[in-house]
């Protein structure tokens, strides 16, 4: 199996605030391989986007790596001095933010901005370094590139923004992309377009996405693999398909009967009881317990590992094998949680 | 629109002051004039007129430059202001460019470097800059270098030299002497204000998305600080600092005096002591007229540095 | 979950809350501010209490002594212990006279922003909440004036008033007119913030709400919308009572403001201006730096003020 493209083992991302230390990342690990795609899915304030942060070298300050690995291509990234990571930015990693009606400098012209990427990264000569920001804007599907490359952001509508966004990211053809909720600031009927879009670029390139988001129905459409997070810890991580059909985590158990689907009927959606804790009032043991049904003993008191069932991992320990009672039957047990129940004890 | 509206107010409230404030006869003739001759003057000067027609026929002569005579020193005051001018435009002049020169590199370095040692220096002095009021800085420099180092002249412009009817104090080693506290004393609450406004814009502008996308894309630090930043740094400050042109000329009032520098400021003030007011309404009015006009620079110099402000043909926009 | 022992003292005190909260957090964090708030209280104490503090008392002509003037401060050759530093051209004692003269700058400093405070506040409701003609009115208003420096109409309004009063009641009144001339100059930041924070809430629906259920306009107004706005209010206020206590200073300097019968600090400066070349540098630079120091500090305790209560920054 060859090397991952991306490895990330243990990584911790910590604020010092006035009230103590916050963890927002707490011992996350995964791999992405070459041209894949991983959803990272979680609430607002998993973890998630710190997590995109921590890998491009982006987090702002006092937030800070304080511990694991993250290794690109078998090197580690995580420890290099600004420079070097800088040199990496753009060129072997790059990033796709939220707001395309922010992302862009509303003061040069688009092509400025791209010509000025592509110089940064490469010998072309201004002629050929425009002449390949129009290529990039019609591989994006701008029309009438030519002409549009001197025009302002202002001039284009929010879908076209992000055209350039990607164009901007994929400039340099690096190797992965973080992107952090690419589609959610857009109307839902441009969101599909520049989900297919940034399918389509990513398989023509080989270039792998970690796509942050709390949209589960982009994750169905665009990735291979999935890690759910919560409270800063990786609740499950595998195929999608698995994932979303047969989940193994309760946490993501209700997260998937939480969606609403025309595929069959139900009186009310299902509801997680509580809500997922405040960073600075993480539970011992897994940070799941107190809204967990099948919650026992061990829960309380040990964190879970990353325990691999099938093709991926699992962080509960009702998959423990010392606990086992066999994979399918405790998916059947943690597929049995009852509609908006009462929790099991106190 | 707003100009002229601001020119009319001014020109109201000036009238008003004229007509009002003050009987113009009574300050111009002598004690022993009698009744009748007062009256028959009054007539004649056309101040039985309805407000109206005087109105009208002061916003004329301003027009023309024609202020009347000032009460105090029975000169016309449109002379006294041309005689004043250059004192005050020159020093104005070099406590701007001081301030910019000087306030926003400042700025630019304080930002970038937030909470660098050196930073922290400059961001005290400028706290201690707002905080001292112009004539006491004056005040403290004349001290300084007047009477305990006696490097610098404490008062007055120095020889000047005659360019036509301008007299510049430019052209003569005294002259550039006698320039530098006054202009350092006026440029010092402008730089303050010019550092303190681009720091704070600066580092607005440094935590927006298309800095941290352009961080994520690679960019140097170079070419993010002075390329991006730097550039949407300054649109605002262009207004605020276009503006701050005019009230350097008003503090000029006080720097003027400090120093004894014969402008049009110093006349100001002894107007107002002496509540002579066709002096005063005529310093208004030009104040008014100076503002509009540097309103109207800074309004173009928008519309140059910031593309969106400038109205495209609709054929711009797309969909998707 | 068990449910919580109810024998939990009530709700902690105010004094709790408030060492508790971020405010004060902030407010200790830093040295500075620390050090400008201990510095304004010392005014404070001075404003309330000088007269019994002050050595002397400056505005008795009848204890001045005209062989004591010009006597430099005490740790001088020629200093005198009792003057400790020093006395002015009249023999009043300067320590005494800054006292009194910081009394007098304060004063006038505070009514002035209360007035402009009051004005804007005012107008900056009405605008924001009316609308309309009104609104319009009173922005073009306040637009001309902001083209002004304050300094600047201080000083037209100074000179008016001037002009409109009889020269025996303006010493009088120079008090008056000091505190309308830097009031009215400086009423339209607040004006801005309080029409911009009403025009905000005025749209939300708590708001129509109380409108559809008929409580009076001027109800909503004060009870509602007018605690929303106390935050950058009180920050624009602490900020212009520098700038007030300037424009006091600068206007006594100018010779159109506290008359030298009972000197503030600019007074105090005027007057000493005067004698800087011949020697008696003390006048000028000792009320010169108290005044500093007041500005200063108000200004440091804006400055936090600011940083604290801007919810962008934390």
């Amino acid at each position: 199996m060859a090397e991952p493209l991306l490895q990330v083992r243990d990584l911790v991302v910590e604020f010092p605030t006035r009230r103590g230390t916050l963890t927002a990342v707490d011992r996350v690990s995964f791999d992405i391989a070459e041209g894949e795609v991983l959803g990272v899915v979680g609430e607002s304030g998993a973890g998630k986007s710190m997590t995109g942060a921590a890998v491009i070298g982006l987090l702002e300050p006092p937030g800070r790596i304080a511990g694991g690995e993250i290794l690109l291509e078998g090197e580690r990234i995580d420890n290099l001095p600004y420079e070097k990571l800088r040199r990496i930015r753009g060129k072997r990693i790059g990033a796709i933010f939220q707001d395309p009606l922010t992302s862009l400098n509303p003061l040069y012209s688009v092509g400025r901005q791209l010509v000025e990427t592509i110089q940064t990264h490469t010998d072309l000569s201004p002629t050929r370094a425009r002449a390949r920001a129009v290529e990039l804007l019609a591989e994006v599907g701008i029309p009438a590139p030519e002409r549009r490359v001197d025009q302002y952001p202002h001039h284009f509508s929010g879908g076209m923004r992000q055209r350039v966004v990607i164009a901007l990211a994929l400039c340099a053809n690096p190797r992965l992309i973080i992107a952090d909720e690419p589609t959610t600031a857009l109307d839902v009927s441009i969101q599909a377009q520049i989900i297919a879009l940034l399918k389509r670029l990513c398989r023509e390139h080989g270039t792998a996405v970690m796509l942050v988001t709390h949209d589960m129905g982009v994750i169905a459409e665009t990735a291979d693999r999935v890690a759910v997070m919560y409270a800063g810890r990786i609740a499950e991580i595998g195929p999608v398909r698995e994932v979303i059909k047969s989940a193994k985590h309760p946490y993501t158990h209700g997260l998937m009967g939480s969606i609403p689907t025309i595929v069959h009927d139900a009186e009310r959606l299902a509801q997680i009881p509580g809500s997922m804790p405040r960073l600075t009032d993480i539970p011992p043991g897994c940070a799941f317990n107190p809204r967990c049904l099948h919650a026992f003993d061990r829960c309380r008191r040990d964190r879970p590992e990353l325990i691999p069932i099938e093709n991926g991992n699992v962080s509960c320990w009702l998959y423990d094998a010392a606990a086992s009672l066999g994979v399918a039957e405790t998916r059947a047990l943690v597929a049995r949680q009852a509609v908006a129940s009462e929790p099991a004890d106190v | 629109m707003q100009s002229i509206l601001v020119m009319v107010v001014v020109a109201l409230v000036a009238f008003t002051m004229f007509r009002y404030v003050g009987d113009p006869v009574n300050q111009m003739v002598g004690v022993e004039t009698s009744m009748q001759e007062r009256e028959a003057l009054r007539q004649r000067l056309g101040l039985n007129d309805p407000d109206h027609v005087q109105f009208l026929r002061f916003i004329g002569k301003a027009a023309r430059g024609d202020f009347g005579i000032s009460y105090q020193q029975k000169r016309p005051v449109s002379e006294l202001l041309i005689e004043r001018m250059p004192a005050t435009l020159e020093l104005s002049l070099v406590s701007a460019l001081f301030a910019l020169l000087a306030g926003v590199p400042l700025g630019v370095y304080t930002g970038l470097n937030r909470d660098g040692f050196l930073s922290r220096v400059f961001l005290t002095v400028s706290l201690i800059g707002i905080s001292l009021p112009t004539f006491l800085i004056g005040i403290l420099m004349i001290f300084l270098f007047s009477v305990q180092l006696g490097w610098l002249p404490s008062f007055g412009r120095g020889p000047t030299v005659n360019l036509g009817w301008w007299q510049t104090g430019f052209l003569t080693v005294d002259g550039l002497k006698a320039l530098i506290m006054p202009s350092v004393t006026l440029g010092l609450f402008q730089l303050t204000l010019i550092m303190r406004l681009v720091r704070s814009e600066m580092l607005e502008v440094l935590r927006t998305d298309y800095i941290k996308f352009a961080r994520a894309r690679g960019l140097s630090n170079v070419a993010i600080n002075f390329g991006h930043a730097l550039k949407n740094t300054l649109v605002p400050v262009i207004t605020i600092t276009g503006l701050q042109l005019g009230s350097i000329i008003a503090f000029a009032i006080i720097t003027e005096t400090v120093f004894q520098w014969p402008g049009m400021g110093l006349l100001f003030l002894q107007s107002i002591q002496n509540v002579d007011i066709p002096i005063m309404a005529a310093y208004l009015m030009m104040i008014a007229f100076l503002f509009v006009v540097i309103n109207l620079v800074v309004d173009l110099l928008y519309y140059v540095v910031d593309p969106r402000l400038r109205v495209e043909s609709p054929a711009a926009g797309g969909h998707g | 979950m068990a449910e919580r022992a109810d024998d939990r003292p009530a709700a902690p005190g105010m004094l709790r809350r408030w060492l508790d909260s971020d405010l004060w957090f902030s407010f200790t964090r830093s040295p500075v501010t620390v050090i400008a708030g201990v510095v304004t209280l010392v005014y404070l104490v001075l404003f309330l209490f000088g007269p019994w503090i002050a050595p002397h008392d400056p505005f008795d002509m009848a204890s001045l002594n005209i062989m004591e003037s010009f006597t430099p401060p005490a740790w001088e050759a020629d200093g005198l212990p009792q003057y400790l530093l020093g006395t002015d051209d009249q023999g009043r004692d300067l320590l005494s006279a800054i006292i009194y003269g910081a009394r007098i700058s304060l004063l006038i400093g505070v009514a002035s922003v209360l007035l402009s405070l009051v004005i804007g506040v005012l107008l900056g409701l009405l605008a924001g909440f009316l609308g309309g003609m009104v609104d319009a009115f009173i922005m073009r208003v306040a637009e001309v004036q902001l083209s002004f420096p304050a300094i600047l109409i201080a000083l037209l309004v100074n000179g008016v008033l001037r002009g409109v009063l009889q020269v025996e009641r303006q010493a009088d009144l120079a008090y008056a007119v000091l505190i309308l001339s830097i009031g009215v100059s400086g009423w339209v930041q607040y004006a801005r913030t309080v029409r911009g924070s009403t025009m905000v809430e005025r749209r939300k629906e708590y708001v129509q709400a109380a409108h559809v259920i008929g409580i009076h306009p001027i109800k909503i107004m004060l009870t509602h919308i007018l605690p929303n706005v106390t935050g950058p209010v009180l920050v624009i206020a602490t900020i212009h009572l520098a700038v007030a206590i300037i424009s006091e200073a600068t206007l006594s300097f100018l010779g159109v403001g506290v008359p030298a019968t009972e000197p503030s600090l600019g007074t105090l400066i005027r007057i000493g201006n005067d004698f800087l070349f011949s020697g008696e540098w003390w006048i000028a630079i000792f009320p010169g730096i108290a005044l500093a120091v007041l500005v200063l500090a108000v200004n440091l305790l804006g400055d936090w003020l600011r940083d604290a209560l801007n919810p962008k920054l934390r």
